[in-house]
Parts: structure tokens; sequence; C-alpha cells
């Protein structure tokens, strides 16, 4: 395939962002203890060795167990010290979550991706609701200031996927059911008393439960901002087709620990794959070989996904996620490498309950 | 390749979620068939969308529906149906249900006659599951027996039904929902897809309603969302499955079966007269109905007949698909047959069981023949119920000849534990009044009757009219008569 000219500027901005954010990192003056500290038992320096995105394999495998318990001040970088932070963790579907410390990354990654959404569906002013995991995770602030960043207040309501997913394990479904409708319930109350409400946020299953209930389109939406969770092509067709009476959709792909992947536009000969692009180059997605995570493979082939985050908060290269997908060519309007049809690891799938919420 | 579309509402649709189901011995895939999401099924199965399924169907008398039952039969035995994009003629449905299922062509076939037979004889099992209530009664809800009048009304708008693989055989169970006026919501088999879906093009092409079908091949989740949505259900699944739905009222469960052949004492001298029924009861069908017998239990001459039987059932090998003496299946999945001959050996190494027909093979039970894993049908003699194969059951033909003690024989038929068949031969008037005031035995056959031998009017796990309807207290004054044969005047 040739390489565009927009492809090659894509990965120069690429290579200088990484050895700028090597440079913050691993500088005594910038760069967070923990990094600080791994660099100390390394016999090379990140600083002079990483030229290149390429170059970040000299770090081996992000391990996650390192975001697994505390200190989490040690990935607090010094120029961050007395900043006010937070913390985000993953959903927990793995066992003790991941956690990740932010200061205004979520602003940045949702204000980029705020450009991304059209003011037609998701008008100024125009008031959110957001259905979906709040608590510690990043959705929480992140939905808020993307309300706010658009000049709307964005209204709440929150569901635990922790208990959803202690209710699946002991097959309590019914009881799993009047949860979700617990929620619903709590949704369709706010959508009801606010008629300034025009955007969503939530997940596909609380989509598809709200839309058993009220028509979208008749209640004021015009926009659905939707991710959380695995989104597979047939729900993709059967939200457009079905569900949302030509309200916008915007499927997402993000975490706590990457940021957000845009969702390619649609068009009619990706028969609604569900193809996402993350926000180089302060994050990256590629697909590796599972059994060579060092090889990426070739473009239609499927793999296990790799997350590396470059930001000045956070650095994260090369984190092996739960899972899979095909790899994705460039596109005009991202000139990097994207992602298709992400879904559970195959590997994993017996231990592993996901999109129940 | 063959694609086999859902059906929403009898209206065919074409996933983007696709199962590619392998053929049983090349391994290769088969048949393309679309995955209903679960979002989708909630939709569908809106009660509004159910109500309307059902004033479609409800819209035609019974007779009527009676008619295309006979109509349905003709064309499911001989007609060329839909399935997705294709045709599909009798001889490709019995050729697709054996490369997906390992079932024989001519197993096949008879089931195919089985369930055309139930359509035909319809008018006799709706009056058997009514008690000859008479079919007007189905019309307008109000009947009159004897003098006395009597009401029903439906307890759901429509019947799910959670499929298994073993057999077409069991489809003819919820056909009779079509004349009692319940769509049906059909999740079939992952293996077993073709029947359910023939079924239901026939009585479309026979001028049933379409809406009256829906057919969504889905995954746990998807089985689940269905019973949840539907008033009523049948489900069919394993012990570990069944047991989820355990005491709901709106499930009718149909797990392993545990059916028996019971010699009482005073028959046990006469047993060879039963050699015939024991073997058709053991492995007719390949031994893959729930029906079929996985247990002789005896007073006395356990070993002698266990050792008749194996000599018997040694001749069954395996035979090609489109042999018609074929009368077993392969296992679809050889680690299913290596699981099965792991646990019956590890019955075995318990004392006090012996696998009779071992003498009468050349080799392993589990064997490779045609490019497909047969495991060879099995008699185990246990010396008393409590051995850990007196009571098994697997998806070939086999079966435990279990000797009892008096103490036992006093105990029956709580020593049997529940089983869905009895053909209990004797004539001990005690034992026969314990088996039919007993709750454990499904079906009781008295006399040589094969257990797999269906009298179709006869309710099977439950009746199914009863399942569906409910029955109300009715009283009217003269001006006000709704008439048994037409409309509220």
């Amino acid at each position: 395939m040739p390489v565009s000219t927009d492809a090659v500027a894509a990965r120069e901005a690429l290579d200088r962002w990484t050895r700028e954010i090597v440079q913050w990192h691993f500088d005594p003056a910038t760069g967070a203890p923990f990094w600080l500290e791994y660099a100390s038992r390394l016999d090379w320096d990140p600083r002079l060795e990483v030229r290149t995105y390429d170059d970040l394999a000299k770090f081996g495998a992000f391990q996650d167990d390192w975001l697994r318990g505390g200190p989490v001040r040690r990935w607090v970088p010094k120029a961050y010290v007395g900043r006010p932070v937070s913390l985000f963790e993953t959903g927990g579907s793995t066992g003790v979550p991941k956690s990740r410390i932010s200061v205004e990354d979520f602003r940045t990654d949702y204000e980029q991706f705020s450009e991304t959404l059209p003011d037609w569906a998701f008008p100024a002013g125009g008031d959110w609701l957001a259905i979906g995991p709040t608590g510690p995770r990043r959705l929480r602030l992140a939905v808020e200031h993307l309300a706010q960043h658009r000049g709307g207040i964005c209204f709440m309501v929150d569901l635990d996927p922790r208990w959803v997913i202690k209710l699946i394990k002991r097959r309590a479904f019914d009881e799993a059911e009047r949860y979700k409708q617990h929620v619903i319930d709590q949704a369709l109350t706010l959508l009801r008393a606010h008629d300034t409400i025009r955007c969503l946020f939530t997940t596909p299953k609380l989509l598809e439960a709200l839309c058993e209930k009220v028509s979208l389109r008749k209640i004021g939406i015009t926009g659905v901002f939707c991710g959380g969770t695995e989104m597979t092509p047939q729900f993709h067709r059967f939200a457009v087709e079905e569900l949302l009476e030509g309200v916008y959709f915007a499927p997402t792909y993000g975490n706590t620990l990457m940021g957000l992947a845009v969702h390619k536009p649609v068009v009619p000969e990706d028969n609604y794959a569900v193809i996402y692009y993350p926000p180089s180059p302060r994050a990256m997605m590629e697909v590796v070989d599972p059994d060579r995570p060092d090889r990426v493979v070739a473009y239609g082939e499927t793999g296990r996904v790799r997350l590396t985050t470059l930001t000045k908060e956070f650095f994260m290269p090369r984190l092996l996620e739960r899972d899979e997908a095909e790899r994705e060519p460039p596109c005009e309007r991202y000139p990097w490498d994207g992602v298709r049809n992400v879904r559970p690891f195959s590997r994993f799938q017996a231990t592993v309950v996901e999109g129940v919420y | 390749m063959l694609h086999i579309p859902l059906l929403r509402h009898g209206v065919s649709y074409r996933s983007l979620d696709e199962a590619h189901v392998p053929h049983h011995r090349t391994g290769q895939p088969f048949v393309a068939v679309s995955q209903a999401n679960v979002g989708l099924i909630r939709r569908d199965l809106l009660p509004s969308h159910q109500a309307a399924a059902r004033r479609a169907l409800a819209t035609l008398s019974a007779e009527h529906l009676l008619a295309i039952c006979q109509e349905a039969a003709d064309r499911f035995l001989h007609g060329t149906l839909p399935i997705g994009d294709d045709q599909q003629t009798p001889q490709d449905y019995i050729e697709q249900v054996s490369a997906t299922t390992g079932m024989p062509y001519v197993l096949a076939r008879r089931n195919m006659g089985r369930i055309a037979d139930v359509l035909l004889q319809m008018r006799q099992i709706i009056g058997g599951l009514t008690r000859q209530l008479g079919l007007p009664v189905l019309d307008t809800g109000v009947g009159e027996v004897a003098g006395q009048v009597l009401s029903f009304f439906p307890r759901t708008q429509a019947l799910a039904v959670v499929l298994p693989s073993n057999s077409p055989g069991v489809h003819a169970l919820w056909t009779p929902a079509v004349p009692l006026k319940t769509p049906l919501v059909l999740k079939p088999g992952s293996a077993e897809l073709w029947t359910p879906f023939r079924i239901a093009q026939a009585f479309i092409a026979s001028g049933c309603p379409v809406e009256a079908f829906s057919y969504y091949p889905s995954d746990h989740a998807g089985a689940g969302e269905i019973i949840r949505q539907c008033g009523r259900s049948m489900f069919f699944g394993d012990a570990s499955s069944v047991g989820i739905f355990g005491g709901d009222p709106r499930v009718e469960l149909h797990g392993p079966g545990y059916t028996k052949i019971l010699i009482g004492s005073d028959q046990i001298e006469r047993w060879t007269d039963h050699l015939d029924l024991m073997v058709a009861s053991i492995a007719d069908n390949g031994g893959r109905s729930c029906v079929n017998a996985s247990g002789i239990w005896v007073p006395a001459r356990g070993r002698e007949i266990a050792e008749a039987l194996a000599s018997r059932l040694a001749a069954i090998v395996p035979r090609e698909a489109d042999d018609p003496e074929a009368r077993i299946a392969p296992f679809t999945d050889p680690r299913v047959a290596t699981w099965v001959d792991n646990q019956i050996e590890a019955g075995l190494r318990e004392p006090g069981a012996i696998d009779l027909t071992a003498g009468h093979r050349r080799g392993p039970r589990a064997v490779q023949e045609h490019g497909c894993t047969y495991m060879l049908p099995t008699i185990v003699y246990c010396d008393s119920p409590g051995h850990p194969l007196a009571n098994r059951e697997f998806l070939f033909p086999f079966a435990s000849v279990v000797e009892m003690g008096p103490e036992e024989m006093a105990r029956l038929p709580e020593a049997m534990g529940p089983t869905l068949v009895v053909t209990a031969l004797t004539s001990d008037r005690g034992l026969l009044e314990r088996l039919i005031a007993s709750s454990l035995v499904d079906r009781l056959n008295v006399g040589p009757i094969a257990t797999n031998q269906i009298a179709w009017d006869q309710p099977h796990e439950g009746n199914l009219f009863e399942h569906l309807y409910a029955r109300r207290a009715f009283q009217q004054t003269a001006p006000a008569r709704v008439s048994a044969t037409g409309s509220a005047a």
C-alpha cells in the first residue's frame, strides 16, 4: 500500500512527540518517580536512545500489574506536583482495577474529541445526559467536561458495572435486569423533566434498553455518544437502522489508560464495521501477533490490541490490552493505523465477563 | 455458502453476525447462520409486537389451522421450501441435518416422517391435550362439556422454545402451539438448525400467518432473553442448564430423560420375551433421544440380560451416513466422545460394574471410522442402584442393567430417581400403584411398550394446552350469551 504524504507527516509528528515525551518523563526535573526509578535500573538511557516511536520497543511490554495497587503518587510527574490530581480506575472486570492519575489529560482528550462531533447533532449549549458507569471511572468527569466544553450542563445517572458483573457471575439475571430498569427509569425521569437535554452518552446495552421505552428523536435527542463496552457491527447496524430514527450516532472506543479513539465516519462499503482511530500522537493503538507481540500484523489481519499512551501526564509504552481486532489502514481523515471490530481477546473469553452493561 | 437467516415474525433478516457451523466429518464450514443480537430479540418481543403476532394467528379459526397443519405435513415431507436465498428439497434437508449433526440419512428421514405424522394427527393431538374440549373453545374462549360451561384464556402471547441438537423428532413437541393459536419464538440448537426452520416454512407456505414464526439463532444470552421476554417457554438442555430455570412455572423444562424399563419380580423369568423391546428402547434413533432407555432395572437375572443385550447391540457398527443400515451417529465433536468415554471408564473402575459389550468389541469403545468418531453401543451391568453408572445417560446407545435387592424393589420408584419414561413390565398391583402415584415418573407405559413409542395425544413433560392456557370461572346471563360456535353476541 502506498504511503500518503499525510501518513508520512503524521509519522514524523509521532516520532517527534515520542522524543519529547520520553525526554519529559526521564528528566529528573519533570519525570514521574516510577519512570525515573525504572531508568536507574537500565543500562541504557531512554533520553539518548529513543529517537522514534519504534524505539519504544526497547522498553519491552508494559506490565499492567504496575498499575494495580500503589503508591499511585509514583505516577505523578514531578512537574505536576502540587496540582490537583484525579485518579481513574478501569472497570475491574479482570481483578484488582488498574488506576491512572490525571491532571488535565481527560479534558484535553475530550476537547479534541469534541472537534469530531457535528454541531447539528451535539448543538452548542445543548444539555447532556450521561447514563453509565461513573464512580472512579474517567467517564464521570470526562463526559461532564465534554458537555461543559460545548456549553451544556450534564445530568448523570450512575450504573455500577462491578455489581452487574457479580450478578451475572451468580446467574442472577432477573436481578441484573431489574437493576438495568432502575437505571433506565431514572434516565426517563430526567429526559421527561428537562427538555433542554439534546445529547446523550450511554453504553450499547443501556441504549437498547432506553430505546425500548422512548423514541429518542421524539423526546428531543439529536446526538448519541456511545461507548464503554464492546460494540459489534451488528449492534452498530441495529442501532442505526432500528433504534435511533436518524439521531446521530458516535460510537467510540476509549479506556482510562489510553484516552478516546474516534470512529471513522460511516461509509456503505464498511458495512457497519466499527473502525476506530486513536488520538495520535497522544496515544496509539496497534494490532500485534499475540504470540509475538513485538510484531505488528498486516493490514486486515487479526491480532491483539497494543496501546501506547504518550502524554506529559502519563507514559505507557506498549500495553497488551484484553482486546483483539483487525488492523485497519489509515484513512483520509486519520492518516495513521486504526483498528476494526474490537472485541474481547478470544483466548481470555472463558474468564472475562464483558459487555454486561 | 448456504445461509440461514433469522425470521423476525416471519420476515427474513440477514445479520452481520454469523456463526459458521461445520460439517461433522470434514470440519469445514458448511452453513453460515445469522445470529440474533440480544437487543434485536428484545425489540422484536416487545409486548405490543407479541400481541400483534398473536392477533394475526388468532384471526384464523382452529379448524382452519388444523387444515393448515395437514397441508404443512405434506409440504414438510415432500415440498421444496425456502432456506435463505436458496431452496431446500426433502433430500437436501436430510443431507443437511446429517452434515451438521452426524445423524445418518435413514434416521433423519425417519424423524422427518415422525414430525409429518404429528402434523397429520394434529386433530387427535389437540383433542388429547384439551381433553376433547372441542375446537370452538379455542376460537371463543368458551366451551361446554357435559352441560358445564368452561372458559379459558391464554397465559402468554407467544411460546418461546429453546431447542436441542440431539434429534429432529423433538420438534414435534412444539407444533401443537400453532392450532392452539400461540405464535412461536424458536431458538434452534447450534447444530440442528434445519428442522425448526423447515417446519416454519412449511406452515407459512400452507397459509399460516408469517407473524407466527420467529427464529433466532443466538448464544446463551440470546436464549435467556427469549425466555425472559415470553410468558411461557419450553427449554431443552442438559442437567446444569435446565437448573437455571428450576421452579419457574413459566418454563417447561426438558432435561435428561433417565428413561428406564422396569421388570417386576412376576415377569423376570420371561425376560427373553422382552429382549427386542429392550434393544429397540435403547438403540432406536441412535440412542439420541430422551425417550431412549438408559436403564434396565431388574430384581434378578441382571447379568444374563446384560449379556444378551450386549450380544445384540454389538451388531450395531458405524456405517456411512447414506447407508440404509446405519443405526448410530458419530459425535460431531471428538472431544465430547473422549469425555463420555472417560466418564464411563471412571465409573467402571468403581467395584460392582462391568462392561459386557467390551468382550464383543475388537478394540476400544470410542473408534474412528469413516472419518468420524463413534461411540460403540455399551451395556454395563451394575450390581446395585447405588453404583455411579446405574443412572447415567449419554448421547449414544448406552444402558445400565441394574440389579436390585428386595429392599430396593420395595423402595421403587424412589430408588430410580426422576425418570421421563418408565415402561413397567409387571402385573404387581402394589408396584403399579406406587408408579402411578409417583411424581418422579413422567410418562408411564404399563406393559410391553417401547420407551420411545410415543402417543402424541398424551402430555410429554407437561401438557402444552395447560402450559399455554388457564381456566377461569365463567358465568353469563342469557341475553349476553357467548356461543361455543361463534363470537360474543
